[in-house]
């Protein structure tokens, strides 16, 4: 159904204040029945509390929403849902305790005065769910019990349960693998042909790209440009909308070829029960290995191992030529071993403290005398590695909390340079990272190599691995299925490898 | 629409299907087992003493006031909450239903005032530790300390440190009668737990209590008003600690401000033992039932053996530990 000419949900001039700071300085959407609207914007640009004012769960200080052309406002999150615009959140909004067919309902039990109707509402989850093509997810099956992507699909059919005519989705592709997103984006394509308008958020341009039919950019709160071709507009200019900067290339060109030195971390036939086995690599000085896979392989958990926080069952890591005690990551860190996290805010930062002591975390040692901390010498150490990675907003007693994504992450880099650590371990070091840190990130990441440092990566994300690493181990299912140079294969290459293994899996259980 | 089923978006199956709210089989079944354990021990150390209809009937007398509390509190912590308070309102409930005031009242109404007396002031107690929970922003820990402090204080304010007889008749002929031979008490609580099950498991407001207990931002977001259902869940604690204000009046045919002391610790651990997770979220009425069969029948196998206290308090701390740390081993195998 091609988007119809009066728009469905308009947002004029839309201003939110809160104590201290202008969430939105003047935001304007258009949003058509049928069409899928994509949102990009750094993090911190107010898409977060768009997407919250929307659902009704800020109110607007200044600026008018109109619905099917007529002023409307949002008292409650009930008001919103009443007029038809659901939404899916980010950070997944189900409670764990209550089965699949509640929290489809909740909020709009079905129920006859205060007791609830069980069997109409089982029966009509299983019908959401069989429309979503996940008629295997049982409605009587306890939340807490699913994938994350099992999760997505109870958000999707509590969205549809509603009836909405606008549904937004706040980053719904970031715990799903690719195979999942196709089908994600299959069940868009049906809301799409049925006249639902899709408001949808991700930080990934090649999603946009294929999902989307029309755009607008957030910065800073405000709209500075709505309503672009979601297709046809070059990425450049987006990236220029998006962070005020122009972005030349993605990946920093490798300085040339990696020293021949004898390897400074060792990983020999490295096992965990029921996790991975028999991961052996080495890593060199300036050399960046790359850990390619699905969610759920295993890198993490391989990752994590050789930091000692996992113990291993069998095999054994050595660092400069001597072999690291099984599953302590204090004899990793004196060993010279840094790791960066996977979930960087519950793993990798100490959210409410500042970020001098985020970074200093590490090295307080090293700074104290018989236990002693000795604050000043901490805090100056701490400001300058935070200036050397360029972390902003450059104030060294802010609470973490309150920076960015790509900052904090910075943040927890700067942690390891301050210790001068020899391998750096990276678990996803752009999830939730905005395009414009991201290419930071990156630059850092080559000069790091570039001065010696043996860095070892984690990431979903295929292309990033690819153009990051000189040498790649392809994941699948707990081993290593490919060990080679990064630029004699590509993203088909790393896919099929791992699809190869699962479809060894099928024969052998056939 | 498409329904293609595609294998790689197969989201794999769990060792034991849930169904949502209820704490597992299993885990009932432990607690059985565990009484039935304590049952056996009982019958072979004290014999006839134990397993007589008197002494059984003593056990359900004893479990009915802290019963029917921990349903109440079984619905607080689900919802997230905690209350420390619940012995201070059993005694202020008590002592205000005892006044002369109130007593000069049921002689003219009937004894039924008393009755809504004590269920009243207890659900306002509830009420206003709700209301300072939820509006107020004050941890529940907190607030509900300084009703303790002060419900208590005030009981013993209005019954000047006496105790309160109760001379209405009818009233201690009502509760004292037993038809069918069990307790008008008993039939009480057992009255209380059958509601309590059908709110938790099959009513909006129990759906909803385990949303705002699971997933409170969630809860907001769906468009409940979990404020509001926060002071409903502390005022229905209220209410029951009236009800077991009213049960300890016709056991003990007085009020006193020194009613229900230490009440609190036998409840939450009531709760606890049963399985209803401290954290929120989840919650079981038939498992508090067990936690508190298994409280009080502990309790009575030490008095027949004529151990001390004491040796009863000890023992009660560790069956708290050890049931706590059975339900973290089944919750990590769970997930």
């Amino acid at each position: 159904m091609p988007p119809t000419a009066r728009p469905l949900l308009e947002m004029r001039g839309i201003v939110k204040e809160f104590p201290g700071v202008r969430a939105l300085d003047g935001v304007d959407l258009v949003v058509r029945a049928g069409e899928v609207h994509c949102l990009l914007g750094q993090n911190g640009a107010g898409k977060s509390t768009l997407i919250k004012v929307l659902a009704g769960a800020h109110g607007v200080d200044e600026g008018t929403i109109l619905w099917d052309g007529e002023p409307i406002v949002f008292a409650d999150p009930q008001a919103a849902l009443a007029t038809g615009i659901a939404t899916i959140y980010q950070e997944l909004d189900l409670v764990d305790g209550l089965s699949v067919a509640d929290n489809v309902f909740l909020g709009h039990e079905r129920a006859r005065g205060g007791i609830t109707r069980d069997a109409d509402m089982n029966r009509r989850a299983r019908e959401l769910l069989a429309t979503l093509g996940h008629s295997e997810i049982r409605p009587t099956r306890e939340v807490g019990s699913l994938s994350a992507a099992g999760k997505q699909i109870v958000s999707m059919a509590r969205a549809l349960s509603r009836q909405a005519r606008v549904i937004v989705m706040d980053e719904p592709s970031a715990v799903l693998d690719p195979d999942e997103v196709d089908g994600l984006f299959r069940v868009v394509d049906d809301l799409r042909a049925s006249g639902t308008a899709i408001i949808y958020i991700s930080h990934r341009l090649e999603e946009i790209r294929r999902i989307g039919d029309r755009l607008t950019v957030l910065k800073d709160g405000a709209t500075v440009a709505g309503d672009l071709s979601a297709k046809d507009t070059p990425t450049s200019e987006l990236i220029t909308l998006m962070t005020g900067r122009t972005v030349s290339s993605v990946f920093p060109r490798r300085s040339g070829s990696v020293p021949d030195a004898p390897p400074l971390l060792s990983v020999d036939s490295l096992g965990r029960t029921g996790e991975f086995a028999d991961v052996s690599f080495d890593l060199r000085p300036g050399e960046i290995v790359g850990l390619a896979g699905l969610v759920g392989a295993g890198r993490s958990e391989i990752v994590e191992t050789i930091y000692g926080a996992r113990r291993a069952s069998s095999g054994t890591v050595t660092v400069d030529g001597r072999q690291l005690r099984n599953g302590s990551v204090d004899a990793a860190v004196k060993a010279g071993l840094g790791l960066c996290p996977e979930e960087r805010k519950s793993q990798g930062l100490i959210l409410d403290d500042a970020v001098y002591r985020n970074i200093s975390l590490a090295s307080i040692d090293r700074f104290a005398r018989y236990g002693v901390s000795g604050e000043a010498a901490e805090r100056s150490a701490a400001h300058e590695a935070a200036r050397s990675v360029d972390v902003r907003p450059d104030a060294p007693d802010r609470i973490i909390r309150t920076l960015s994504g790509g900052n904090q992450q910075k943040a927890v880099l700067a942690r390891w340079l301050l210790r001068s650590c020899k391998v750096l371990l990276l678990d996803e070091p752009t999830r939730g990272v905005d395009v414009g840190a991201r290419a930071e990130i990156y630059t850092l990441i080559r000069q790091l190599a570039d001065s010696g440092v043996a860095l070892l990566i984690v990431s979903s994300d295929i292309e990033e691995v690819l153009g990051l690493s000189d040498r790649i181990l392809v994941i699948a299912d707990g081993s290593v299925v490919h060990d080679g140079p990064s630029d004699a294969i590509d993203a088909g290459g790393v896919l099929d490898r791992i699809l190869a293994t699962h479809d060894h899996q099928k024969e052998d259980v056939a | 629409m498409t329904s293609v089923q595609d294998p790689s978006l197969t989201v794999p199956t769990p060792p034991k299907g849930d169904r949502g709210g209820n704490v597992s089989i299993a885990r009932n079944l432990g607690l059985v087992i565990a009484l039935v354990i304590l049952c056996v021990v009982a019958v072979a150390s004290a014999g006839d003493r134990f397993a007589s209809t008197d002494n059984v009937l003593t056990i359900l007398r004893y479990s009915a006031v802290v019963g029917v509390v921990s349903i109440g509190m079984t619905f607080v912590i689900t919802g997230g909450g905690i209350d420390l308070s619940v012995g201070a309102i059993v005694a202020l409930a008590s002592v205000w239903a005892t006044t002369t005031g109130t007593q000069a009242m049921a002689d003219n109404i009937g004894w039924i005032a008393m009755v809504f007396s004590a269920v009243l002031v207890g659900t306002a107690c509830g009420a206003i530790n709700g209301l300072l929970i939820a509006y107020g922003k004050i941890v529940p820990f907190i607030a509900t300390l300084a009703m303790l402090a002060s419900a208590r204080g005030l009981a013993e304010l209005i019954a000047d440190r006496k105790t309160q007889i109760i001379r209405n008749q009818g009233f201690t002929d009502f509760f004292g009668a037993e038809p069918l031979g069990i307790p008008v008490i008993v039939i009480i609580f057992a009255v209380v737990v059958v509601a309590g099950w059908f709110l938790l498991n099959r009513t909006t407001f129990g759906r909803r209590t385990f949303a705002v207990g699971g997933n409170p931002e969630a809860a907001r977001l769906a468009g409940i008003k979990v404020q509001r259902h926060t002071v409903y869940l502390y005022a229905l604690l209220g209410m029951t600690c009236g009800i077991a204000a009213v049960m300890l009046m016709s056991r003990t045919t007085t009020g006193s401000s020194t009613h229900g002391t230490g009440l609190e610790l036998d409840v939450i651990a009531a709760v606890v033992i049963g399985g209803t997770l401290l954290s929120g979220g989840r919650g079981t009425v038939i498992g508090t039932l067990f936690g508190v069969l298994i409280l009080t029948t502990l309790s009575n196998v030490f008095t027949l053996n004529n151990l001390s206290t004491s040796t009863q308090a000890v023992a009660k701390g560790v069956i708290i530990v050890v049931a706590v740390l059975l339900q973290q081993r089944i919750a990590n195998r769970k997930t």
